[in-house]
């Protein structure tokens, strides 16, 4: 015991550098691994049966409950109009057919093209555009408020105009898609800009990252979670501008999507083709969603450590 | 008025200090017109040397050192460098967005590193703050500590001869700001850098410094330099270092007090 403590006291001695530098790393060392969080990600089955238990069965029960109520309503005859509403079957003949006659996958990739290559246009103009409002005073001053304005304005608005300049031709669907997403696209890259801690501008400007260079490295890359929101956002409004744009002016050169497929179900007064193309265009805006944009923004937002729980 | 930042071609010119404040002074416009907040400083830093910079909040000490890093310029006087310092922050200011060797990365990049020497260099740097397993890690997956030792690595990553830190480990716990300043007195010494170390902890200040300087507030002056000649390696706890933060905290109490008589 007494030896111990002898050792002790001389351990703890100041004047031997080499012991207090020995000390030091190991104390450093139990430090580094007390405080570090425990990370890394559980195994794949683990982490696919959890998403199929968390993830996926209560949006699945959510629509067999509708479709259960849906169902329902038919079988009690609570309505008793198929023109009004029609039978789940009935949809589901309306999809069967559609299949049958080679047309269905027509109509999705008639529209998705459409959205996809306009979203791609309007992040091409979008981009630049919301860069340049964020980061020149003058340009923001001038039309920063014209531009969250033009976000509230319903694209459908654009229609008539589209129409009239450019003619029932495939270019006017683009117009009003642009007109729709680009204020989305550019007004998130504009908050994304402005959410920039400003610690990160002082440390880029230490580091020699002005100009340009500090828009590369620093804004645009501190800035990508708020332009990611707004690319999502932008879909949204590309689709949803496509979809008015198809509904209201349809033209047999233009091809039948998914809006003159509704409209196609109105004119016909058929019910089921109307739910049809309802369906459709719900499912496309959610499927585009979940297989493009929320991988994206759950991958930036994990890397940065902001997602709290995946 | 002239602000010289004298560029890196400048320093075969004898070099004689590593950074030169002359008679600076700064003025901010508030509500209540033009507020002095520093006044008429002049300092000189000697290369290699290890000077901190104490005083009370309000006293200009943040904003003396944004004015040597030169993100800001002063109403009055002069403040010479040899190239651009590095500056470490309270909050360690990593990007999110890069891993720790990519932080370390980018400002070798900025300072026009070959690609090829990045990664060697950033691993060589990760390894003095020893933390040889980080280079992949991203900022979240760090602690406090391990962050600022990061921090540490990316601003010796910029090569400059002049270290400037602004109260760095004042977010940290005791031990773990206990050991950094072990390690920042074992790099000090290793590089040969000059370091301007800004802090309101006196202890900290005896601990780490060859010179310690106490700024009044409002406006800032310097009202008293001490030499610290305790031998290297001091511990914060040793009678001597205790001894003179006595003596500098009572003279800090005094400067504080001023401001309560008016």
């Amino acid at each position: 015991m007494a030896s111990t403590e002898t050792g002790r006291s001389g351990a703890s001695a100041k004047d031997s550098p080499v012991k207090d530098t020995y000390e030091l790393f190991g104390l450093e060392a139990g430090l580094d691994a007390l405080e570090v969080a425990v990370t890394g990600r559980r195994p794949l089955a683990q982490r696919v049966g959890r998403t199929l238990r968390e993830k996926t069965l209560p949006p699945v029960i959510a629509i067999l409950v509708v479709l259960a109520i849906w169902q329902a309503l038919i079988s009690f005859k609570i309505v008793d109009d198929p023109s009004k509403l029609p039978s789940p079957s009935a949809v589901w003949g309306e999809v069967e057919d559609a299949w049958l006659e080679g047309k269905l996958l027509g109509y999705i990739w008639t529209s998705v093209s459409r959205g996809l290559f306009g979203f791609l246009l309007a992040l091409l103009i979008g981009t630049p555009l919301g860069l340049v409002v964020a980061r020149v005073k003058f340009v923001r001053a001038a039309i920063g408020p014209i531009l969250s304005g033009l976000q509230s304005l319903p694209s459908v608005a654009w229609v008539p105009p589209a129409v009239i300049w450019l003619g029932l031709e495939p270019s006017m669907m683009y117009a009003v898609i642009l007109l729709g997403a680009v204020p989305s696209i550019a007004n998130g890259l504009v908050s994304g800009v402005d959410q920039v801690p400003p610690l990160f501008l002082r440390a880029g400007r230490t580091m020699g990252a002005t100009g340009l260079r500090g828009t590369w490295h620093i804004v645009l890359p501190a800035a990508l979670p708020g332009y990611v929101a707004g690319l999502k956002q932008g879909w949204a409004f590309s689709w949803r501008s496509l979809m008015a744009a198809e509904i209201i002016a349809s033209s047999p050169e233009l091809g039948v999507g998914l809006g003159q497929l509704l409209e196609n179900g109105r004119t016909a007064s058929s019910m089921s083709m109307v739910f049809l193309a309802i369906f459709l265009i719900l499912f496309v805006g959610i499927a585009i969603d979940l297989l493009i944009f929320s991988p994206v923004e759950r991958w930036v937002l994990r890397t940065r450590g902001l997602l709290v729980k995946s | 008025m002239a602000t010289t930042l004298a560029k890196d071609a400048d320093a075969t010119v004898s070099v004689e200090h590593a950074a030169r404040i002359e008679h600076v002074s700064k003025s901010f416009s508030g509500p209540a017109g033009q507020q002095l907040v520093l006044d008429d400083i002049t300092l000189d830093v000697a290369p290699g040397e290890f000077v901190t910079l104490l005083g009370a909040s309000g006293c200009g000490k943040s904003t003396l050192l944004n004015l040597v890093a030169g993100l800001d310029a002063p109403t009055a006087g002069s403040i010479s460098t040899h190239g651009r310092p590095a500056l470490m922050f309270q909050e360690h200011a990593l990007f999110p967005w890069l891993t720790a060797g990519k932080n370390i990365e980018l400002a070798l990049k900025l300072r026009g590193v070959a690609k090829a020497e990045r990664r060697d260099r950033a691993e060589e740097l990760l390894g003095l703050v020893r933390l040889k397993d980080a280079y992949g890690k991203r900022v979240h997956e760090l602690s406090g500590g391990m962050r600022q030792r990061v921090a540490l690595a990316r601003a010796l990553a910029q090569d400059s001869q002049l270290l400037l830190m602004d109260e760095p480990f004042a977010a940290l716990d005791a031990i773990t700001r206990d050991v950094l300043h072990d390690e920042l007195t074992r790099i000090w010494k290793e590089t040969g850098l000059s370091v301007l170390f800004v802090t309101h902890n006196v202890r900290e200040a005896v601990r780490l410094a060859q010179r310690v300087v106490l700024l009044s507030s409002r406006p800032g002056r310097i009202a008293r330099e001490w030499t610290v000649q305790i031998p290297q390696p001091r511990r914060i706890e040793d009678a001597d270092v205790a001894e003179l933060s006595i003596e500098i905290t009572e003279e800090l109490r005094g400067e504080i007090r001023r401001h309560g008589q008016h």
